[in-house]
C-alpha cells in the first residue's frame, strides 16, 4: 500500500505540472477548454491526495509500522482517537495534511468561481497548482511519508506524552487550515494582478477567501493560546514563541486586508494596500509553515532536517520578489481616483488601522527572526525576549483597540467638530468614566492595563451607540418597534454589526489580557505536606499527596494482571487508577491543595505530574516505565472574576525513590512490563508514606476568562457578518420559480 | 497650501516618523538582545553583569537541588562531559522534559564566579526521538 | 497484493485523466459540430435551454461554452447569476449609505450625492439584468413546432 501512496504523489506532482501548463496556455490563448482542464486537474489533485491521505491514516489506525511514519509516532496501545490523529504529529504527515488541505480548499474556490473572472481564476489555478507542487515536491524528494523500513517493526515508538490532549490533536488541522486557507486569496490576488483586473468583482470573490483564513487561523490561535494555558506547566498564555508569532503575522495582515477592503469598495482608494495586504498576508503563511518545520530557529521547537530549510526559503524569496514585481509593474492600473481629504475622517482612520497592523507585524516580524538578522549583520547570533516583545506591541495594541472604537462612528470624508462632538461625546465619556471608577475603587496604578481598561469602555461606548442609533434609525423607517427593529437591523446588514461585535470580543479579550498580565500574583516554591502559601488574596495549602498507578494494559483480564492489581491496591494511600484521562502515564504523583480566600474555603485543586513509559532499555527495566518525558497535568478554579492555576512538580529522584528504581532495574527483566509495575507500586506507596518537598507553582490571575469570552464573541460576531443574508436567498428561490416558469413556457 | 502639497507634506512626515521607530526598534533589539552562546564561548567570553543565551545539554550526574534554586552544569553539544562544562544556579519554573542528557537554553549572568539563571528562562527543547512533532511544547516564559 | 496496488493505481491514473480532459474532449468533439445549419442552430438553442432551466449544472456542451476569450457573450445563465450578485451587493451598499447618514457618519449633501450615484447605478444593473432575461425568453418565443424539452 505504501507503494500506492508513492504512486499517488508522483501522480500529484504530474498532474501540478500539467495543471499549471494548462491553465496559463489556457488564459492566454483564450481557449478556455484548457483553462477549465487546469482547474479539473485541482478537482483531480483533491482526489489524488485523499486517497494518499486515507492510505497514511488507513496504515496508522491499521498499526502497519513498515511505514516509517507509523513506526516513529504511534504504537499499538496509543488509543485509537490519538493513532489518527498521529498522522499529522510528523513531519511527513503534516506535509500530506498540509498538501491535501490546500487541494481542499483550492478546489472549493475554484469550484465557487467556476462561473466568474474567469482570467484571474485561471491565473490562480496555477499559482495553487504550483503551491502543491511544491508541497508535493518535499514529499517525494525530502521527507516521505509513504517510506517504509524492512523487517517491518513489530511496536512503534508511540505519541508524545506531550501531544495526548484532544484540544492538541485539533489545534494542528485547525490551524493548517487557517495557513492553507491564506494562499488562496494570495493566488487570486497574484491573479487579478497578472490579469491587471482588480475590480468589484474580484473584492467580493477574494473577501471570502480571505475571510475564511483569518477565521481559521484566529480560531487556531485562540486554541494554541488556550492550550498552552491549560495544559502546560508554565500558566502563560502568550510567550512571543516563534511559532505563535507565525500565526499570528499572517492573521494581522489577514486583519487589515479585510479593513481596507471597505474603502477600496466604497471609495475606490488604497488599491496598492490591499493587493500588497493580500500578497502579504500568504506569504507571511509560507514563512509561518517554513519557520515551524524548519528548526531554523533557536526556539523550543526542534523540528525536522535542516534540509527543508533552503527549498522553503527559496519558495519564500520567489513570493517576495514576484509580489513586488507585479505591484510595481502593475502601479497604474492601481492608481486612485479619490484620495484622502482630511486626517479626521473614516478613511483616515481605516489608514492609521492598516498602519499600525503592518508596525505590529514589522515588530513581531523583526524580534522573531532576530537570531537569523544578527548573525547575519553581527556574526553572533542572539535573541529578544517577550519584554522587548510586549514594550513595543503593547502601545500598539492600545492604538489599535482605541482605532477599532472610532472606525465604526467617525464620519466619511471630513469630520466637523460638531459631528465629532456628537459622535464621540457618550464613548470618550465613557472611557473617562471608567478612569474615574477604576481610580476611586483604588486599583493599582498600572498605566496601560488602565489605558486599556478605558480604551475598551471607549469601544463598548461607541460600539454600542452604534447599535442604538442603527436600531432607532430603522425604528423609525420601518415603524417597528424597538426589539424588532433591532433584530431586523442586525439580519438586513449583517457584515456592518458582525463586525462591531467582533471588535466589542477583541475589546473584552485585551481587557482580560491587560488584567491577567498587570494584576497577577505568582508564587514558586517548595512546599511539604500541610505547608502553605500565599498568593494574592488567596492561601494555598499542600493537604496531602495523591499517587497513582496506572498500569499500561488492562489489568483485569489476564490472571498476572489480577494478581498485580491485588498487590497495588495493598498498597496504602495508592491509587490503582483506571487511565481515565487516556493518558498512559504509567505513575501520576500528585497533591490535594486547599484553596482559601480570608480564611474561608473555595476550592480544592488536584493538580499532579505525569511520569511516561519510555522505550529505552538504558533506563532499565523499572526506570523506562516511568523514564519518558513527564507531563504536568494542571489544576485550575476558572472564575469569572480570577483564575487560581496551579501546577506541580513532584520529586522523584530523593535518595530513597532512587534506590527502589535501582533495585528494580537489577532484579527484575525487562521484557515483563509487569513485574516491573510491582516495582513502581512500591515506589507509589513509598512516595505516599513520606513525601518529599514538591515544587509549585501557583498563580492567581484576575479576569482570564473573559479572554476566551472574548474570543467566543470574536467567533459569534464573525458567523453573524459572514452569514448568507435572507434576501440573497429569497432572491435565488424567485430565480428557480421563474426558471420553472420559463419551462411551463417552453411546454405550452 | 494645496491639497497635493498637503499629501505631500504628510507623506514625508509619515515616513520620517515610521523610519525613527523602526531605528528606534532596531537600535534597541541589538542592545537587549542576549547572545546565544555555547560553554565553550561563554567561558572564554563572558562578562560580568551582561546577560547570555546559554545552549547546551545538560550534563549527567549535575543535577541537583537545593531549597528554591536548581543547580546543574550545561555542556557542549559537541564534546560532552570532555569539554567545558557550565555550572549554572537556576531558580524558576521548570519545563517538563528538563532532564540530564536533554538540550537547553537558558539565560544566564555571569556574577562573581558563579553563573545565575534568570528566573524563568529556561526552555527544554523536545528531545530528538520527538523532533518531528510540530506544534508541541511550551516552556518558558 | 502487486496486482491489487497495480490495478488501484490504473484505475486512479484512468479517473484522473478522464477528469482532466473532459473539456478538452468536448471542445474537441464539438468543432466537428459546428456547422452552418438551421438544424445545428436549432440545436444550439435547444440545448442552451436546457441548461438555463438548471443553471447550476456544469455539463459539456456546444464550442460556445468553453471557447472564445472573455469579452465574448457569456452564458446567459452565467450573466444573470453576476448580474443578481451585483445588484445585492449594490443595495447592500445604498443601505449601508443610508445607515451612516442616519448614524451621523456622512454629510447632508454627501449622503445626498453617493446615494443618488448609487441609485442610478443599480437603475443601470436592473436594466442590463431585464434585458438578459427578456433574451432568455426570446428564444422561446420564437420557437414553434417539435424541440427539445427541458430536462
Amino acid at each position: 500500500m505504501a507503494l500506492l501512496g508513492r504512486i499517488c504523489l508522483l501522480l500529484a506532482l504530474a498532474v501540478c505540472a500539467y495543471g499549471i501548463g494548462a491553465s496559463i496556455y489556457g488564459v492566454r490563448t483564450g481557449r478556455w477548454e484548457w483553462a477549465v482542464s487546469g482547474r479539473r486537474s485541482v478537482y483531480a489533485l483533491a482526489g489524488i491526495l485523499t486517497v494518499g491521505f486515507v492510505i497514511l491514516e488507513v496504515a496508522f489506525l491499521r498499526d502497519d509500522f513498515a511505514f516509517n511514519a507509523v513506526a516513529d509516532t504511534s504504537s499499538r496501545t496509543t488509543p485509537t482517537f490519538y493513532k489518527a490523529a498521529a498522522v499529522w504529529s510528523s513531519q511527513e504527515g503534516s506535509l500530506l495534511l498540509w498538501a491535501w488541505l490546500m487541494s481542499l480548499w483550492s478546489s472549493l474556490a475554484l469550484f465557487l468561481t467556476r462561473r466568474r473572472i474567469r482570467d484571474v481564476a485561471a491565473y490562480a489555478t496555477a499559482i495553487m497548482l504550483g503551491f502543491g507542487g511544491f508541497f508535493i515536491s518535499l514529499m517525494v524528494f525530502y521527507a516521505q511519508p509513504f517510506a517504509t523500513t524492512s523487517p517491518t517493526p513489530s511496536e512503534g515508538v508511540g505519541l508524545d506524552p506531550l501531544l495526548r490532549f484532544p484540544t492538541m490533536m485539533i489545534h494542528p488541522p485547525m490551524l493548517y487550515s487557517g495557513y492553507t486557507l491564506c494562499t488562496i486569496p494570495l493566488a487570486f490576488g497574484m491573479g487579478a494582478l497578472l490579469a491587471r483586473r482588480v475590480d468589484a468583482e474580484w473584492i467580493r470573490v477574494i473577501r471570502r477567501f480571505a475571510f475564511g483564513a483569518w477565521f481559521f487561523l484566529g480560531i487556531g490561535i485562540l486554541l494554541g493560546a488556550r492550550w498552552s494555558y491549560s495544559e502546560l506547566g508554565w500558566g502563560g498564555y502568550w510567550g512571543w514563541d516563534a511559532v505563535e508569532n507565525a500565526a499570528l503575522l499572517p492573521w494581522l495582515t489577514g486583519t487589515a486586508f479585510l479593513h481596507s477592503l471597505m474603502i477600496q469598495e466604497k471609495r475606490g482608494m488604497l488599491k496598492v494596500w490591499n493587493v500588497s495586504l493580500v500578497l502579504a498576508t500568504g506569504t507571511l503563511a509560507i514563512m509561518g509553515t517554513f519557520l515551524v518545520r524548519s528548526g531554523v530557529l533557536n526556539s523550543i521547537h526542534a523540528f525536522g532536517g535542516q534540509t527543508l530549510g533552503v527549498p522553503f526559503v527559496v519558495l519564500i524569496a520567489v513570493l517576495i520578489a514576484g509580489s513586488i514585481y507585479l505591484v510595481i509593474t502593475r502601479r497604474e492600473m492601481l492608481h486612485t481616483e479619490h484620495r484622502i481629504d482630511s486626517l479626521l475622517s473614516r478613511e483616515a482612520a481605516f489608514l492609521a488601522n492598516n498602519l499600525v497592523l503592518v508596525a505590529l507585524v514589522f515588530v513581531i516580524l523583526w524580534g522573531t527572526y532576530f537570531p537569523l538578522i544578527s548573525e547575519a549583520l553581527t556574526g553572533q547570533e542572539a535573541s529578544v525576549g517577550p519584554p522587548w516583545f510586549d514594550r513595543y506591541t503593547v502601545p500598539l495594541a492600545l492604538i489599535l483597540v482605541l482605532l477599532s472604537g472610532i472606525g465604526p462612528v467617525i464620519a466619511w470624508r471630513r469630520a466637523t467638530l460638531a459631528n465629532a462632538r456628537r459622535n464621540f461625546l457618550v464613548p470618550i465619556g465613557l472611557a473617562l468614566a471608567t478612569l474615574v471608577v477604576l481610580l476611586a475603587a483604588g486599583v493599582p496604578v498600572k498605566p496601560f492595563a488602565l489605558a486599556m481598561f478605558c480604551c475598551a469602555a471607549f469601544v463598548f461606548g461607541s460600539i454600542s451607540q452604534e447599535f442604538f442609533r442603527g436600531m432607532r434609525a430603522r425604528s423609525a423607517m420601518a415603524g417597528e418597534a424597538p426589539p424588532t427593529a433591532l433584530v431586523a437591523l442586525v439580519r438586513r446588514n449583517r457584515r456592518r454589526y458582525g463586525g462591531y461585535i467582533v471588535h466589542i470580543g477583541i475589546a473584552v479579550l485585551f481587557v482580560g489580557v491587560a488584567a491577567s498580565t498587570s494584576f497577577q500574583h505568582e508564587s514558586e516554591l517548595g512546599l511539604s505536606p500541610g505547608q502553605s502559601s500565599r498568593v494574592g488574596a488567596y492561601t494555598i495549602k499542600y493537604v496531602r499527596s495523591t499517587a497513582s498507578v496506572t498500569p499500561d494494559y488492562d489489568s483485569s483480564s489476564t490472571q498476572g494482571g489480577r494478581e498485580l492489581s491485588a498487590i497495588i491496591r495493598a498498597e496504602p494511600g495508592v491509587t490503582l487508577g483506571p487511565d481515565t484521562a487516556r493518558t498512559g502515564a504509567t505513575l501520576s504523583l500528585g497533591a490535594v491543595l486547599d484553596v482559601s480566600k480570608h480564611g474561608r474555603h473555595v476550592t480544592t485543586l488536584y493538580p499532579s505530574e505525569g511520569f511516561y513509559a519510555s522505550e529505552e532499555p538504558t533506563q532499565g527495566s523499572v526506570g523506562h516505565l516511568i523514564g519518558g518525558q513527564p507531563v504536568s497535568h494542571v489544576a485550575i478554579d476558572a472564575g469569572v472574576t480570577r483564575d487560581v492555576w496551579t501546577a506541580i512538580a513532584p520529586n522523584i529522584e530523593t535518595p530513597q525513590l532512587k534506590r527502589i528504581v535501582t533495585l528494580g532495574n537489577r532484579t527484575l527483566p525487562y521484557a515483563h512490563p509487569g513485574e516491573g509495575m510491582v516495582a513502581i507500586a512500591a515506589l507509589a506507596a513509598a512516595y505516599m508514606k513520606s513525601p518529599p518537598q514538591a515544587q509549585f507553582h501557583l498563580i492567581a490571575s484576575p479576569l482570564v476568562m473573559w479572554i476566551w469570552i472574548g474570543g467566543l464573541i470574536v467567533v459569534g460576531g464573525a458567523l453573524i457578518a459572514i452569514w448568507p443574508a435572507p434576501s440573497v436567498v429569497r432572491h435565488r428561490v424567485r430565480a428557480r420559480s421563474r426558471a420553472r416558469a420559463e419551462q411551463g413556457l417552453a411546454s405550452a | 497650501m494645496n491639497p497635493a502639497r498637503k499629501r505631500t507634506v504628510r507623506l514625508v512626515v509619515a515616513l520620517s516618523v515610521a523610519v525613527v521607530l523602526a531605528s528606534a526598534l532596531i537600535y534597541t533589539s541589538f542592545s537587549a538582545a542576549s547572545p546565544a552562546l555555547t560553554p565553550s564561548q561563554l567561558v572564554h567570553e563572558a562578562q560580568p553583569g551582561r546577560s547570555y543565551e546559554l545552549t547546551g545539554t545538560v550534563l549527567a550526574h549535575s543535577v541537583s537541588r537545593d531549597g528554591d534554586v536548581l543547580n546543574f552544569s550545561v555542556a557542549d553539544r559537541a564534546t560532552g562531559a570532555t569539554g567545558a562544562a557550565v555550572p549554572v544556579a537556576y531558580t524558576g519554573t521548570v519545563p517538563d522534559p528538563f532532564k540530564e542528557g536533554r538540550e537547553v537554553i537558558v539565560t544566564v549572568e555571569k556574577q562573581g564566579g558563579e553563573y545565575v539563571g534568570e528566573r524563568n528562562s529556561l526552555i527544554t527543547k523536545c528531545p530528538s526521538k520527538y523532533k518531528e512533532t510540530p506544534a508541541s511544547e511550551k516552556q518558558s516564559s | 497484493m502487486e496486482i491489487l496496488i497495480a490495478i488501484l493505481a490504473l484505475v486512479l491514473l484512468v479517473v484522473v485523466v478522464l477528469v482532466i480532459s473532459a473539456p478538452l474532449r468536448a471542445a474537441w468533439g464539438s468543432q466537428d459540430d459546428v456547422v452552418v445549419g438551421r438544424a445545428a442552430l436549432g440545436e444550439a438553442r435547444g440545448e442552451p435551454l436546457k441548461e438555463r432551466a438548471d443553471p447550476d449544472r456544469a455539463r459539456a456542451g456546444p464550442a460556445g461554452r468553453w471557447g472564445g476569450s472573455v469579452s465574448d457573450q457569456r452564458e446567459p445563465a452565467e450573466e444573470r447569476a453576476e448580474l443578481e450578485a451585483e445588484r445585492e451587493a449594490k443595495y447592500r451598499e445604498i443601505r449601508d449609505t443610508e445607515l451612516d447618514y442616519r448614524t451621523g457618519k456622512l454629510s447632508q449633501e454627501d449622503f445626498a450625492a453617493t446615494d443618488g450615484a448609487l441609485r442610478a447605478e443599480a437603475v443601470a444593473i436592473l436594466d442590463r439584468l431585464a434585458a438578459v432575461e427578456r433574451d432568455e425568453d426570446a428564444p422561446t418565443e420564437l420557437e414553434d413546432g417539435p424541440r427539445p424539452r427541458g430536462a
